[in-house]
C-alpha cells in the first residue's frame, strides 16, 4: 500500500486507461470469498444483504399484523400468532435490521474509505462480528420452527412475562440467545470502528476533517459500548432466571421485576440513538453533496451529536413514566433537552441546503423525505417527554405512530438514501433514477397514510399490541387507512427490487464519483480495490475530493496559506469532472512524506 | 357507552377551569401550590377565555386530573405546530427556492453556489431559542404533573384494583364489595365511582405487568408485581367509560377490558348498599379475593 505515491496524471484510485494497478486481493473468489473474506467491503456487503433480507422478512410480518387489524374482531390469525408476529417484527427490525444495516453494513463499508484506511483495524474480529450476527439472526428466526412458537412477549421482553412460567418453551430461549450473540457482534464492531477511526486515519485527516457520517458512527460506537453490555448482561440474567433457578427478576424469590425495565431501557434508549445517529450521518453526507455546498455548522453538528449521545444515557426512564417508580422531573427534563441538539441538526441541515444548488437525485429525495418524517416523529416525541401527556398516551398507538415515524424516517428513508447513495460505489453500477424516484414517492405517500391515522387511533384510546378490537369504538376506519398505507409501502419496494434487477442485468457504469461528492470514499475506484486506495488527495478540509476537483473554490472555502499554495499549484488545471490529479502533492507537509506511508 | 369527547365543547373555559379548581380544593387533594396553580390556571383561562382550546384528537378528560392533562396537551401541540410549521416551511422553501439552475451563458453545467459553511451567531440563536421553548414546556409539565399525581389524605372512596391474567378485580376497601371479571366470562368488570369526589385507586398486579388505562381520563398507570401504586381520580362527568389493559401481558391481552361507571354520590351510595346486601346474601357468588403472590411489596406513588 503506497498511500502517498505520486499519482499518474488523470488517474485517481481508479485504474487509468490501460494501466494495471496493484490489487492485493489474493484470496479466493466466488462463494468462498463471501464466506472467508476479512475485507471490510465484503463483510460490509454481507451485512447489508443479510440485514435487508431480514428487513423484508420483518416487513412481511408487519403486513400480516396490519391485515389482521384491518377489520374489527378479525380472526385472520390467532392471538398467539399475532403476539409472536409483533414480537418478532420488532425484534428483527430493531436488533437485526436497523442497527446492523448502519454500523455493520454501511459503516463497515464506508468508514475505512472515508478515513483513508486500507481496512478496518481488526479485520478478523470484523468477520467474527458478522458471523455472530448471522448466527444470532438465524437463531432468532428459527424460534418459529419450535413447538411452542417464537417468543411472544414483545421486543422488550418485560419481566416477569418473559419468565419460564409465563413464557415456557424454546422460542423465548432462542430469542435470548440470539440477542446475546448479536449484542457481542455489535460490541466487537463498535471496538473495531472506534479503533479504525482513532488510529487508521490517513495523513492530514484530523478529527475535525472527518466526514460527519464518520463522526456520528464514532459516537454511535461509543454508545454501543455503553449500552450493549448492559443488554447482554440483562439477557444472561434472564436466561439464568429461566433455567438456573435464580430470582433476579421474580418477586416470589425476592427479586425485582422492575430491574428488568431499568436495565432494558438503559440499553433501550441509547439504542434509539444508536439507530438514529448513523442515519443522521448519512443525511449529513448526502445533503451537502446534492446542494453543492459544504455542510453548514460542521462543529455544531459534531457537538450536537455528542450532546444527543450524552443525554441519551440519562433518559431511559421516560419509557417508565407510568411505572410510578421513577423520578419524573429529572427524566422529563433530560428528554426535553434532547430536542435542542436535534433541533440544531435540523437547522444545520436547512442551512446546508440554504442558497445551494439542489439537484434531486434519488438519494437526495430520500434524505429530504427523512427530514419531513423525522420532523413529525420528533415533535410528537417532545410531547411524549412530558409525563402527564405520556400517561394519556402511553402504550397506545400514539406511541406506535411516534416511534415508527422516527424509525421509519431514519432506518428506512435515511437508510435507503444511503443505499442509493453508495450503491454506485459498492457495485460500480448506477441504479435507474426513474425507478428510484417511483420508489421514493410511492413510499412517501404510504408512509403518511400508514402512520398519521395511528396517531389518531392512539388519541382515541387504542392500546398497542392488541390482536383484536371490537367495532363501534371508531377505530375501524383509521385502521383500514393504516393498512392501505402499509400495503403502499410494501408495494414501493417492488420498484427497488426491480431497480436492482435492471442494474444487475443492464449495468450502467457509475464512474468513481457520480455525484460529484466531496468525501474520501469517492476518490477510490468503484468498486474500490482490495485495499481501497492507490493514492490519496491532499486532505485539508472535510471534503478533500471536492477540494481536488474544484480547486477554484478551494480558496473561498479555506483561505489559508496552504489553500493559496494549492490554488497556485492547481493553476492551469480544469476543475471539471475526473480527478485533477497531482496538484500540490509534493512538498505538502500535511500529507506526509513517503516515509509515513509505511505505517499503513 | 363511550362519552363523546366534545360534549363540553361549547361551555365556557373559564367556568370549567374554576370548577376544576374548586372541585380539587373541595376534595382536599391539593397539598401545596394551591395558590400558584390557581393563579396559573386563572392566567391561562383569561388568555384563552376567548376561545376553547382545541382537543387535537385527544380526550378532554372526564376527570379533574385528565382535564389538566388535556390543557397541557393542547398547549404543547400548539407549540409543536408552530415549531413544526416553521421548520416545514424552511425545508420546503429551501427545496423549491434553491433547486439547481443552469449556469449563466447557456452552459449546461450547474451554477456553483457560494461555499459558506457556518454562521456562529445564527447557530447560537437556534440553540438558545429551543432551550427556552423546552424550558417553558417543562415548567407547565411540572405544574400539571403535580396536579395529576397529587394524592389526597382523605379520599371519599378507596378502591383496590388488582390486575391479573386476564381480568380485573375491584375491591371497595372497607365496604366489603368486590367486582371481578375476566376474559373467560366475557363479562367485563365494571367499577362504579361517584362523580365530583376523590377516589383513591390502589393498583397492584397478581402476576405480570399490566396497564390500567381509561382513555377518557387521559390517564394510565402500570400494575406491577411487587409494587403498590397509588393515585386519585376525581371524575367530573357521569357516564360509562371504557378502560383496557395497555401493557402487553400475554395471550389474551386484547381481552382485558373493564368499564368505569361514574354516577352521582347518592346513587353511588345506594349502589354500594345494594351490592353489599347482594354479596352478603350470596357469598358463594362473590369471587374469592385474589392475593398478590408475594410479601415483597414496595409502595410507590408520585
Amino acid at each position: 500500500m503506497t498511500i502517498t505515491q505520486e499519482r499518474a496524471p488523470g488517474a485517481a484510485g481508479a485504474p487509468f486507461a490501460g494501466e494495471v494497478l496493484p490489487d492485493h486481493d489474493e484470496g479466493p473468489s466466488g462463494l468462498l470469498k463471501w464466506i472467508s473474506s476479512t475485507d471490510h467491503k465484503v463483510i460490509g456487503k454481507n451485512y447489508l444483504y443479510t440485514s435487508i433480507i431480514l428487513f423484508f422478512i420483518s416487513g412481511i410480518m408487519a403486513m400480516l399484523i396490519r391485515a389482521q387489524l384491518s377489520q374489527p374482531n378479525s380472526s385472520l390469525i390467532s392471538f398467539q400468532q399475532f403476539n409472536e408476529l409483533f414480537t418478532m417484527h420488532g425484534s428483527l427490525m430493531l436488533y437485526l435490521y436497523a442497527g446492523p444495516f448502519a454500523f455493520g453494513g454501511l459503516a463497515n463499508y464506508v468508514i475505512p474509505l472515508q478515513v483513508g484506511a486500507p481496512d478496518m483495524a481488526f479485520p478478523r474480529l470484523n468477520a467474527l462480528s458478522y458471523w455472530l450476527y448471522l448466527s444470532g439472526s438465524i437463531i432468532m428466526v428459527s424460534g418459529f420452527l419450535t413447538a411452542g412458537g417464537a417468543a411472544s412477549f414483545g421486543w422488550v421482553g418485560y419481566a416477569p412475562l418473559s419468565s419460564v412460567t409465563n413464557s415456557p418453551g424454546t422460542g423465548p430461549d432462542l430469542w435470548i440467545i440470539a440477542i446475546a450473540l448479536t449484542g457481542f457482534s455489535a460490541i466487537f464492531t463498535a471496538v473495531n470502528l472506534i479503533t479504525t477511526i482513532f488510529y487508521l486515519r490517513a495523513p492530514g485527516m484530523t478529527m475535525f476533517r472527518l466526514p460527519i457520517f464518520t463522526w456520528n458512527m464514532l459516537v454511535t460506537a461509543i454508545l454501543i459500548l455503553i449500552a450493549f453490555p448492559v443488554l447482554t448482561a440483562a439477557m444472561v440474567m434472564l436466561f439464568a432466571d429461566r433455567h438456573f433457578g435464580t430470582h433476579i427478576y421474580s418477586v416470589a424469590g425476592g427479586g425485582v421485576p422492575l430491574l428488568w425495565q431499568h436495565l432494558f431501557w438503559f440499553f433501550g434508549h441509547p439504542e434509539v440513538y444508536i439507530l438514529a445517529l448513523p442515519y443522521f450521518g448519512i443525511v449529513t453526507d448526502i445533503l451537502p453533496t446534492f446542494s453543492r455546498k459544504p455542510v453548514f455548522g460542521y462543529k455544531g453538528m459534531v457537538f450536537a451529536t455528542m450532546a444527543i449521545a450524552g443525554l441519551s444515557t440519562g433518559v431511559w426512564a421516560h419509557h417508565m413514566f407510568t411505572t410510578g417508580a421513577v423520578l419524573l422531573p429529572f427524566f422529563s427534563l433530560l428528554s426535553f433537552l434532547i430536542a435542542v441538539p436535534t433541533g440544531i441538526k435540523f437547522f444545520n441541515w436547512i442551512g446546508t441546503m440554504w442558497r445551494g444548488q439542489l439537484t434531486f437525485k434519488v438519494p437526495m429525495l430520500f434524505a429530504i423525505g427523512f427530514l419531513f418524517a423525522f420532523l413529525m416523529g420528533g415533535l410528537s416525541g417532545v410531547l411524549l417527554a412530558s409525563p402527564p401527556i405520556d400517561f394519556a398516551t402511553h402504550d397506545t398507538y400514539f406511541v406506535v405512530a411516534h416511534f415508527h415515524q422516527v424509525l421509519f424516517g431514519t432506518a428506512v428513508f435515511a437508510a435507503f438514501a444511503g443505499f442509493y447513495y453508495w450503491y454506485p460505489k459498492m457495485t460500480g453500477r448506477m441504479l435507474r433514477e426513474g425507478l428510484g424516484k417511483a420508489h421514493f414517492w410511492v413510499m412517501f405517500i404510504g408512509f403518511w397514510l400508514t402512520y398519521v391515522p395511528q396517531y389518531v387511533l392512539g388519541l382515541r384510546g387504542m392500546p398497542r399490541r392488541i390482536a383484536v378490537y371490537p367495532s363501534g369504538l371508531g377505530w375501524t376506519f383509521m385502521n383500514q387507512l393504516s393498512t392501505i398505507g402499509a400495503s403502499i409501502i410494501a408495494l414501493s419496494f417492488l420498484f427497488m427490487l426491480y431497480n436492482l434487477w435492471v442494474s444487475w442485468a443492464h449495468p450502467i457504469p457509475a464512474g468513481d464519483n457520480p455525484w460529484d461528492a466531496g468525501t474520501l470514499e469517492w476518490w477510490a475506484s468503484s468498486p474500490p480495490l482490495h485495499h481501497n486506495f492507490v493514492n490519496l488527495p491532499r486532505i485539508r478540509s472535510e471534503r478533500p475530493v471536492w477540494d481536488a476537483n474544484h480547486p477554484e473554490h478551494d480558496k473561498a472555502h479555506r483561505p489559508s496559506a496552504i489553500a493559496r499554495m494549492a490554488a497556485m499549484s492547481a493553476n492551469g488545471q480544469t476543475g471539471g469532472n475526473g480527478h485533477a490529479g497531482g496538484n500540490g502533492q509534493a512538498g505538502d507537509g500535511t500529507t506526509g512524506s513517503p516515509g509515513s506511508a509505511g505505517a499503513h | 357507552m363511550i362519552l363523546p369527547p366534545g360534549d363540553r365543547r361549547f361551555r365556557g373555559t373559564l367556568a370549567r377551569v374554576g370548577r376544576a379548581v374548586a372541585s380539587r380544593e373541595a376534595s382536599g387533594r391539593m397539598k401545596g401550590h394551591k395558590t400558584r396553580n390557581a393563579v396559573v390556571l386563572a392566567l391561562g383561562a383569561v388568555g384563552l377565555s376567548a376561545c376553547q382550546l382545541p382537543n387535537f384528537g385527544g380526550y378532554r378528560g372526564s376527570t379533574a386530573q385528565g382535564y389538566d392533562t388535556h390543557e397541557l396537551y393542547a398547549g404543547a401541540v400548539i407549540a409543536a405546530i408552530v415549531v413544526g410549521v416553521l421548520v416545514f416551511a424552511l425545508i420546503t422553501w429551501s427545496v423549491f427556492r434553491y433547486r439547481a439552475r443552469p449556469a449563466k451563458g447557456g452552459d449546461a453545467s450547474i451554477r456553483m453556489p457560494r461555499q459558506f459553511h457556518d454562521n456562529p451567531v445564527l447557530e447560537i440563536v437556534y440553540t438558545v431559542v429551543p432551550v427556552i421553548i423546552v424550558g417553558v414546556l417543562f415548567f407547565f409539565t411540572v405544574l400539571t404533573e403535580n396536579n395529576v399525581d397529587a394524592v389526597s389524605t382523605h379520599p371519599y372512596a378507596s378502591i383496590k384494583v388488582t390486575a391479573f391474567q386476564w381480568g380485573w378485580q375491584f375491591n371497595y376497601q372497607g365496604e366489603g364489595v368486590q367486582i371481578i371479571g375476566n376474559d373467560v366470562t366475557q363479562q367485563y368488570p365494571q367499577m362504579v365511582v361517584p362523580t365530583g369526589k376523590t377516589v383513591r385507586i390502589t393498583l397492584v398486579s397478581n402476576d405480570v405487568v399490566h396497564g390500567f388505562y381509561v382513555p377518557a381520563f387521559n390517564f394510565s398507570r402500570y400494575a406491577q408485581p411487587g409494587i403498590v401504586n397509588l393515585f386519585d381520580l376525581t371524575v367530573t362527568h357521569s357516564g360509562v367509560y371504557r378502560g383496557q389493559c395497555t401493557q402487553f401481558c400475554g395471550l389474551y391481552h386484547s381481552e382485558m377490558v373493564f368499564t368505569v361507571k361514574a354516577v352521582p354520590a347518592a346513587q353511588y351510595q345506594s349502589w354500594l348498599r345494594a351490592e353489599q346486601a347482594n354479596q352478603a346474601d350470596h357469598p358463594s357468588q362473590a369471587p374469592p379475593p385474589l392475593q398478590p403472590s408475594s410479601k415483597y411489596h414496595i409502595q410507590y406513588g408520585y
